[in-house]
């Protein structure tokens, strides 16, 4: 068992989510790859990657689901739609992944709350996998050893990287502005003042996780046939325009 | 420290970054492409970059496996099996080229039209148009004709310009988007951007698509119209702004044809034109003193209604009374619409509300005077922030032109097009009709050993500029801009193949193709096509389509059908330009172009396709590329790229010409100029002056910057065509009142289609079939992480796709039982494939559909036999076939769009009957032996030498 860092860490680096925007193109998720592949710890894998049974080791992935939602409204009442998820580490607070870990290799930073893994110590036994309710860490089969997201941390505190670009590969690349990263442990960063703004939300909350990444939910839609009333009902024929044509020519 | 912190935070991510353009899509975004130890280690968006700032999507993340897939090919090869058996010989590049010097070199001198050459996906049109020119084939295009021709055509022909390389929303201001029919990879991170952008501003965005995935998935609203009716919707849109007189009369009268007159002599060879005076000014009718004017009189108040009487006694009226007449009938009413569009009429009537109210009550103001082309100057800019955006879904139908038409005149009647707000144009367009070249390749143009007399592609502005003979016999090989398609200004890539085959209108010796996978996923009639690459005369023994050449960088299906294999160089290998004389990367705001340049060098035996060409050239001894005495006149791209000059001091690139580097547009060639380019990212961009900045069509200031930056010698303003008499002289044709006359056969058709005012018809590959037999729509979509075949060579793109299931309708599956994972047979009127199913809701009820080009054929690309893409995957194209059903008298006319030549791949019709389970999707063609791939491993642990 590994303990977790006395909480609140200082800081709650995380990243927000906006499924408003999110088209599911996932950038975010090959740019992760690529990025990581040659980044923290061993690569990220791939089996039979030109076979029948291709498959690899990724830190985010997206899901894209599909409902009919009743009630809320989303456009026209009661219309199908593709929610697209995408999904990597929330680095929770309470992290069962953490907790359940035997050698210590599964660790939350004390100082700024990233979950990562310290490969030395992991021997690949897979309980963390099982102990996430999000799923979100996958075994490298190559390495045999437990990759998850790190929030680029050789990125995000990388002082030979322009300032500007100290930010996960998933947030810079997303061309949707779907992906923020920020500190959710300050209540004045943009990150904590989005979520505020848009009614940011836990993943599965009922898991008591504490999950610091949120997600934006959808923004609220009009349908368009409420602005059905919005011309003048005139019914008149040519002539009429015409008429009206003329007088329009004297305004010019 | 604990040693659990003990992680390097701080580690230099490379030795070198290299910035180019990315080639992972059409998109043309820049790439920061990290180098280590001589390899790959990172791309990323580069964020000065205009086009994605910083940005990159999935496909561009993933051109490190591009860069090293298996799939690449290594050396020139020679065929040594049968067609199709993938059994190659590696040769050298001299015995290649010499190989296809001695081909060309033949048919130059016998027949020049026996050469068909056509280009697919490549970003180097000025330079193969030009080398096809120099040849002296009539037979030259690249693909737009079985992409998007329509849009292309239609927005060129009514307002000078149509979306994506053209223009774009202004994403800056605009309040609502309306988005028709785009695929999830085109314009793709400038799209994404763009709404995501407009949403935090609070604008709205609509999506009309029959399929809800995508971009359409994040819409305020969507509307899942029924395929190939998004005319009808448009036009019932304009029925609602014309009844509650919600449209721009100012802007009309200013830049549109509205006030010109139309002759009404009905059954005289000018019934419908304009009427002109005798220096061919359109005429307009004066109302202050009612008399019938040139266009341009001082201070004349023209009629937009109104019957008047010329001077030589025939009647005339204005063409805005024409149009507005037609589009009052209640046939367009939403209640008429409806059930053919699947909208219901209260969305209808709430689009055109939207847009009313959002053009009219939430206009732009910028304070910026400026002067239009009368010399009268404004305060400011007024600006209607409604958008459009639309690409394949209205173009790949047999009434996308039409359809395309349609909404550019919408944009048109709210006074929308180049303002703020609206639909941008992006240098170096708008640029009218009239300043295209008419197209050539009649016998006139060509002979032995001869250039050709002009441009391949153009518009002609009538049917005298047909290329056709004196029996109306098509010219070229692909039939474009014959009376089967009369405005192909992209040529018909989608009928060279079975035209040839069939050797019809005439037989060719070499068929030349870049990057087109036409055995495959970019062809019609998929296996009907292999078997016409593969059909031997039987007389002589001889392949029916004799010589071959085919360059990829890649193991596509198509390379299997090559005689001569030139293999080209990943897209980090070669310099490209994207060049202000192809398609560029220009925003509304900036004139811009682009190049690649070798950030890898090759470790293969493999040259850019565009050197090879320039070197067959020069061994050609053609005008242009040799010094006549059979020297190259250039080394390789690069240098063409810097020295080559299409008119004085233009060239390929516009920026850093000049001696010091420091003229743009126009300027003497800058041996510096490829190192400046890559100093400044790989692109190059000059701003628009603010002055010039909006309704470029009719600003003097734009038009000034036009000229001095060398799109045009002298000013090119467009006065929009919503009229457009060009088509009226088509009808004309057809009614055998004007010469030359339409041949019977195509009267009819002409007739129904070439409405000179947007029209809305039943799309031909639905009309022409049993509806209740063939009761669904097909048609596929795009993902935003793939590109056409070239995604699933990727170790990594392909494991988001791959395969693709058939999306159905829930109601469709209840109703047959179909539940996911299930086996279903298709059917159309040219064939039947056997594919697994996946229910699906946010779909428009009667449209089954699937992602493209996933499937692929078993053997190629690099990929083991047994892969899903080959067992499971499917092409829809199966069902389609390039021809029409026989019409009476057993006439067989291309499946494509009337006026353009525009394949209607989304026409298909299918039915749907459940099957017996899998293993396989069918058809299942023989498995093609790979030309020598590299060896391709077991797992990847690409970086792994990099890990701490």
């Amino acid at each position: 068992m590994t303990s977790l860092p006395a909480l609140p860490t200082p800081k709650k680096l995380g990243l927000v989510i906006d499924l408003d925007t999110c088209v599911g193109c996932h950038a975010c998720v090959v740019n992760c790859k690529e990025w990581n592949t040659g980044g923290y710890g061993a690569a990220l894998s791939d089996q039979d990657p030109y076979g029948a049974e291709v498959s690899g080791a990724w830190l985010n992935r997206v899901h894209s689901f599909e409902v009919v939602p009743d009630g809320e409204v989303v456009g026209e009442a009661g219309e199908a739609r593709i929610v697209h998820f995408p999904k990597s580490c929330l680095h929770c607070e309470n992290a069962p992944c953490v907790t359940v870990c035997p050698t210590g290799a599964s660790y939350k930073r004390a100082d700024d709350g990233i979950v990562l893994v310290e490969e030395d110590k992991c021997i690949g036994c897979g309980l963390c996998a099982w102990a996430c309710p999000y799923g979100a860490r996958e075994m490298d089969l190559a390495a045999g050893v437990m990759k998850k997201c790190t929030l680029c941390i050789d990125r995000i505190y990388n002082e030979t990287l322009e300032e500007t670009d100290r930010t996960p590969a998933c947030v810079r690349t997303c061309p949707a502005n779907a992906r923020h990263f920020g500190d959710l442990g300050d209540p004045e960063s943009e990150v904590s003042k989005l979520v505020a703004e848009r009614g940011g939300i836990d993943l599965m909350p009922e898991q008591g996780t504490r999950p610091v990444n949120k997600y934006l939910p959808p923004r609220q839609r009009k349908p368009l046939s409420a602005s059905a009333g919005l011309l003048p009902e005139d019914t008149s024929d040519a002539t009429g325009l015409f008429g009206w044509l003329d007088k329009m020519l004297d305004r010019i | 420290m604990k040693p659990r912190e003990r992680v390097a935070l701080s580690r230099p991510v490379a030795d070198e970054v290299r910035k180019t353009t990315c080639y992972m899509c059409a998109c043309r975004c820049g790439i920061n492409v990290h180098i280590k130890d001589g390899k790959i280690r990172y791309i990323e968006g580069n964020r000065d970059h205009p086009v994605n700032r910083g940005v990159l999507c999935a496909k561009g993340s993933a051109g490190i496996m591009q860069h090293y897939a298996p799939a690449r090919l290594r050396a020139p090869l020679k065929r040594v099996g049968p067609r199709g058996s993938g059994q190659f010989q590696e040769i050298s590049w001299e015995e290649a080229l010499s190989t296809a010097t001695e081909w060309l070199g033949a048919v130059r001198a016998n027949d020049p039209r026996k050469l068909a050459f056509f280009t697919g996906r490549d970003q180097s049109q000025s330079l193969t148009g030009f080398w096809a020119q120099q040849f002296g084939t009539p037979n030259y295009a690249a693909h737009g004709g079985f992409c998007s021709v329509n849009m292309a055509a239609a927005g060129i022909m009514t307002i000078g310009g149509a979306f994506w390389e053209f223009g774009a929303p202004d994403w800056e201001r605009t309040k609502l988007f309306v988005m028709f029919g785009v695929a999830e990879d085109h314009d793709s991170n400038p799209i994404k951007m763009g709404i995501a952008r407009l949403k935090k501003r609070g604008a709205r965005f609509v999506s009309v698509n029959p399929i809800r995935t995508g971009y359409s998935a994040v819409a305020d609203n969507w509307i899942g119209i029924r395929p190939g009716t998004d005319g009808l919707l448009i036009l019932s849109v304009v029925h609602e702004l014309l009844k509650a007189r919600r449209i721009d009369v100012d802007y009309l009268v200013r830049y549109t044809n509205a006030t010109w007159l139309v002759i009404d002599a009905p059954g005289t060879a000018e019934h419908g034109l304009f009427a002109r005076d005798g220096e061919g000014r359109p005429l307009i009718h004066e109302t202050v003193t009612e008399r019938v004017v040139p266009l341009g009189t001082r201070g004349a108040r023209a009629a937009l209604s109104g019957r008047v009487q010329l001077g030589d006694g025939r009647f005339a009226v204005p063409s805005f009374q024409l149009l507005a007449e037609k589009y009052l009938d209640e046939k367009y009413a939403p209640e008429a619409v409806a059930a053919e569009t699947g909208v219901r009429p209260e969305t209808i009537r709430g689009l055109a509300g939207e847009i009313a109210r959002v053009a009219f009550e939430e206009e732009i103001f910028i304070g910026q005077p400026w002067v239009d082309m009368n010399g009268q100057r404004h305060q400011g800019y007024v600006g209607r922030p409604v958008s459009f955006h639309a690409m394949r879904g209205l173009s790949a139908h047999s009434n996308g032109f039409q359809t395309a038409r349609a909404l550019h005149m919408l944009q048109v009647l709210i006074g929308a097009v180049d303002c703020p707000g609206g639909f941008r144009f992006e240098p170096p367009y708008p640029k009218p009709m009239s300043a295209h070249p008419t197209p050539h390749g009649k016998a006139e143009h060509f002979g032995s050993n001869t250039p050709l007399a002009g441009p391949h592609l153009g518009f002609p502005r009538g049917p005298e500029d047909l290329l056709i003979d004196a029996n109306g016999r098509p010219a070229r090989i692909d039939k474009a801009f014959s009376w089967d398609a009369p405005f192909a200004a992209h040529g018909m890539m989608h009928m060279v193949i079975a035209n040839a085959h069939a050797g019809d209108p005439y037989p060719i010796d070499v068929l030349f193709m870049y990057m087109a996978n036409m055995a495959w996923n970019s062809s019609m009639n998929t296996a009907g096509t292999i078997r016409m690459l593969e059909d031997k005369d039987e007389k002589t023994g001889e392949y029916r389509i004799p010589k071959i050449i085919y360059s990829d960088a890649y193991a596509s299906e198509m390379v299997a059908y090559a005689d001569l294999v030139l293999p080209d160089t990943t897209y980090l290998e070669r310099y490209d330009c994207i060049s202000l004389l192809d398609r560029p990367i220009s925003e509304p705001d900036a004139v811009q172009d682009a190049i690649r340049w070798p950030v890898l060098e090759p470790d293969r035996d493999v040259r850019p396709f565009q050197t090879v060409l320039l070197d067959i050239g020069a061994r050609l001894n053609l005008p242009g590329f040799s010094d006549g005495h059979g020297r190259p006149l250039y080394k390789d791209y690069a240098d063409y790229i810097v020295r080559h000059e299409r008119r004085p001091g233009i060239g390929p690139l516009a920026g850093f010409r000049g001696r010091e580097g420091d003229k743009a547009g126009r300027g003497a060639a800058n041996r510096g100029q490829l190192q400046r380019y890559i100093e400044n990212g790989a692109f190059f961009s000059a701003h628009i002056p603010m002055e010039a900045q909006f309704f470029k069509h009719a600003n003097q200031a734009y038009q000034d910057f036009a000229v001095r930056m060398g799109f045009f010698d002298t000013p090119q303003p467009v006065t929009f065509q919503l009229y457009q008499e060009s088509l009226q002289k088509f009808r004309l044709s057809a009614e055998g009142v004007r010469e030359p006359v339409a041949p019977e056969t195509h009267r009819e058709r002409i007739m129904q289609s070439f409405d000179p005012l947007p029209d809305w018809y039943r799309p031909f590959g639905e009309a022409m079939v049993d509806q209740k037999e063939f009761p669904y729509h097909a048609i596929t979509q795009r993902p935003a992480a793939m590109y056409h075949s070239w995604g699933s060579m990727n170790a990594w793109l392909r494991q988001i796709h791959t395969r693709n299931p058939l999306y159905v309708p829930g109601p469709i599956c209840d109703e047959l039982g179909l539940r996911d994972g299930d086996w279903a047979w298709v059917s159309s009127h040219h064939g039947r494939i056997k594919v697994e199913v996946a229910r699906m809701e946010a779909v428009n009820a009667s449209t089954l559909w699937t992602w493209n080009a996933i499937g692929k054929r078993a053997g190629t690309w690099a990929l083991d036999r047994d892969v899903p893409e080959a067992r499971k995957g499917f092409l829809l194209n199966h069902l389609i076939s390039e021809l029409l059903p026989p019409r009476e008298g057993g006439l067989r006319l291309s499946n494509s769009d009337p006026v353009t030549g525009q394949a209607a791949w989304y026409d298909l019709r299918v039915s749907i009957e459940k099957a017996d389970a899998g293993p396989v999707s069918e058809p299942q063609l023989t498995p093609v032996a790979q030309p020598e791939p590299e060896p391709h491993p077991s797992e990847l642990r690409y970086g792994q030498e990099w890990a701490q």
